[in-house]
């Protein structure tokens, strides 16, 4: 061990300050309650602060910061979807996310790859075009290119794909990257606690205090605490805070399951993704190659990961690369996704007065992550839905006015 | 490997099955509002339980209900539609 290292395991000082204040008790009240410490609920509490001025906020975790969906993705960031509302959300998120690492101080290993979405079959490429088009109409920079191109950027893919599968084209999005996760949650975390938020892990919410309508405190096993407004930004969590509120949703709970190979000396510099083969891949600046698949096929609210998934995404990864038969897999998990039918997420008020949801992130939360905390503290600021999160209400399924995503879904899940 | 019992064939691997999702009732379409209609539709109980949920047996063509809970994947008891 270096003598530095061993000098700080020895000394009382921490080289380092802590990257947030952990009070040791809850106040009685706050202006504000986010249950959730993720990238979306720490990002909420930033920018009310930051942007709307209000400080007296304490975000609540039940396990530690970042643990959950946050730390679970394979941190993919695009905005090449298919709704325009999608595609206009998701691209002031990526504008958001270019210079998030100078304003929250913290490196984010923020790296644009440039991301292919493979088409297999005429009716891929026809998506392709159609999620194109509309992407250049709103000023996103994608494009349907050729198998040719696809060889020019990653010379090692089987382009037939073990002969089953042979690739037609791609959809091409420049803007595409990776970013660390765990970084993006220390990081809201830290600007936000620097600006008078109180954070709190190991703080489960038991329960919801609502009194003709209206939100009026949180139970948690700390203690209760009053307040006017909560935001429940907990992903696979979500059925079982909006079931204390008394709320229906549409959201049904599935594993998302990925895992990494050892590392290898960069070879992939871009971002892969097969809807056909059920596969997409990165490689991280460990050199690690991060994978995922499709959705685990039935509801569970476990974290439980399984030798099918990994037998299932080897032998797809294996058609697209061959030469990767000897590398081995170190690790694999899941995540607990919060599907919604028209896979769209579920952002805004709620019909109990003062609490707010920021659910239904499924698989496509993570690239979300500034723009969400952006709107949803602009929605809690003025009570008043921030007009980019408009088409993704709740109220959405019983006006039967839906806002179809599943075209932009990295897979088919 | 998952095994899962159905009612028809005895104990069999997951992958021979397909989720239906929870077994729920539809209520008349012709009395119902639409904010009834839309909550059948779309809206779901979320929160992790004991859930009665169909099955299918794919090789089989068997649609059966399952008494699952839906937090530790322990399946309860299966049973063909009727019996329960």
């Amino acid at each position: 061990m270096p003598y530095r290292l061993l000098r700080f395991a020895l000394s009382k000082k921490h080289p380092e300050p802590a990257f947030f204040r952990q009070p040791e008790q809850l106040k009685p009240s706050y202006d504000a309650i986010i249950i959730g410490g993720g990238g979306h609920g720490l990002a909420a509490a930033y920018y009310l602060a930051k942007d709307h001025g209000i400080t007296n906020v304490a975000v609540l975790e039940r396990g530690y910061l970042g643990g959950g969906n946050t730390g679970r993705n394979t941190t993919i960031i695009r905005s090449n979807y298919l709704t325009p509302e999608g595609v206009a959300f998701y691209d002031a998120s990526v504008k958001i996310w270019e210079n998030l690492s100078q304003e929250l101080d913290l490196n984010l290993f923020y790296s644009t790859r440039g991301h292919f979405t493979l088409a297999h079959t005429e009716s891929a490429m026809r998506t392709m075009r159609w999620r194109a088009e509309v992407n250049k109409k709103m000023g996103v920079n994608s494009e349907v290119v050729g198998p040719d191109d696809v060889k020019q950027a990653c010379p090692e893919i089987d382009l037939s794909c073990a002969g089953h599968a042979p690739i037609l084209g791609a959809l091409y999005h420049a803007p595409g990257s990776v970013a660390r996760h765990d970084a993006v949650a220390w990081g809201y975390g830290r600007a936000a606690s620097n600006l008078g938020v109180e954070i709190f892990q190991n703080t489960e919410v038991t329960g919801l205090d609502i009194q003709n309508g209206r939100i009026i405190g949180v139970q948690t096993n700390r203690g209760n605490i009053k307040t006017g407004k909560v935001l429940s930004a907990v992903a696979g969590f979500t059925p079982r805070i909006t079931e204390m509120a008394g709320l229906c949703t549409p959201i049904v709970i599935h594993p998302l399951q990925a895992c990494v190979t050892e590392p290898m000396k960069p070879w992939l510099n871009t971002i892969l993704v097969s809807g056909s083969l059920h596969v997409y891949v990165s490689q991280s600046s460990r050199g690690e190659l991060v994978m995922g698949a499709s959705l685990d096929p039935y509801e569970l609210h476990s974290t439980r990961s399984t030798l099918d998934f990994v037998e299932g995404l080897s032998g797809h990864i294996l058609d697209m690369f061959p030469f990767l038969s000897g590398i081995k897999v170190v690790r694999q998990w899941a995540g607990m996704a919060d599907m919604t039918p028209d896979f769209a997420p579920v952002m805004g008020k709620t019909p109990i007065d003062g609490f707010y949801l920021d659910a239904g992130w499924g698989t496509w939360g993570f690239k979300a992550t500034p723009i969400s905390g952006k709107t949803m503290a602009a929605t809690l600021a003025n009570d008043k839905p921030h007009d980019l999160i408009h088409a993704f209400r709740l109220s959405r399924f019983a006006e039967l006015d839906l806002t179809g995503e599943k075209g932009a879904a990295a897979v088919g899940h | 490997m998952k095994i899962l019992h159905c009612p028809i064939n005895g104990p069999r691997p997951i992958d021979e099955f397909a989720f239906g999702g929870e077994q729920r009732e539809m209520p008349d379409p012709q009395t119902c509002t639409d904010t009834e209609w839309a909550n059948y539709v779309f809206h779901r109980s979320g929160a992790p339980c004991v859930k009665k949920e169909w099955w299918y047996h794919v090789p089989s063509g068997t649609w059966f209900v399952a008494e699952r809970n839906t937090s530790t994947d322990v399946v309860e008891r299966t049973y063909l539609w009727g019996e329960a």
